[in-house]
């Protein structure tokens, strides 16, 4: 009769996987005029999605927050919006 | 004086004709030729979608420009942006070493950048 703990260590797992892309990748610039890239770090209301969420260092979630916040300027993205994705 | 790399994107009205859209980027060319700037790059988006409206306007003409100059060029440039009316919106960066080497792989193609519109002006 095994006892069945499996599943929460399972789940504990995933978590765990969370990592930040660009030390990983190598990325050492992230550009403000892509704006399908930049997409993957904002919400459906078009705001900027916290590190603990996308799991970047500190040091890349404030260049990313820059390039945003200059894409916003330049209208690439919007500053709020209801259905973005 | 050591030349500093920049990049400036700006926006025209799309209500211009593509002879007044064809002055005005070679208006802002000669400005920073003037000025002894060194121009790398110059990219026209055309016509693209704003993600919000921007003096009543729901499109504009974007413009890309990368250049080395002196610090001094970057204010000469922006007071004639705010002086012409037909840029409604603009944006001027200073890059760094990695923003260089990623401007320069960007250029030689190296994102396989699918921007049909993307004309390669290059001098």
């Amino acid at each position: 009769m095994t006892l069945h703990n499996e599943p929460i260590n399972a789940k504990k797992q995933d978590n765990q996987k969370k990592y930040c892309r660009f030390k990983r990748f190598g990325i050492k610039y992230i550009d403000y005029k892509d704006p399908n890239f930049l997409l993957k770090f904002v919400n459906e209301q078009g705001k900027l999605l916290p590190s603990r969420i996308t799991g970047t260092s500190a040091k890349y979630q404030k260049k990313v927050a820059q390039a945003v916040k200059r894409a916003r300027h330049l209208a690439l993205l919007p500053y709020v919006t209801d259905s973005l994705k | 004086m050591e030349l500093k790399n920049y990049e400036t994107v700006f926006i025209l009205t799309p209500v211009l004709s593509d002879a007044q859209m064809k002055d005005a980027v070679d208006k802002f060319r000669k400005v920073l030729e003037d000025k002894k700037a060194e121009i790398i790059n110059v990219e026209q988006w055309g016509l693209k979608k704003l993600a919000y409206p921007i003096q009543h306007k729901s499109t504009g003409f974007y413009n890309l420009i990368e250049f080395k100059a002196t610090p001094e060029t970057v204010a000469v440039l922006e007071l004639e942006y705010r002086r012409d009316e037909k840029v409604m919106r603009f944006l001027t960066v200073a890059l760094d070493k990695h923003a260089i080497e990623y401007a320069e792989r960007r250029r030689n193609g190296a994102f396989n950048k699918s921007k049909e519109n993307k004309e390669e002006v290059a001098k």
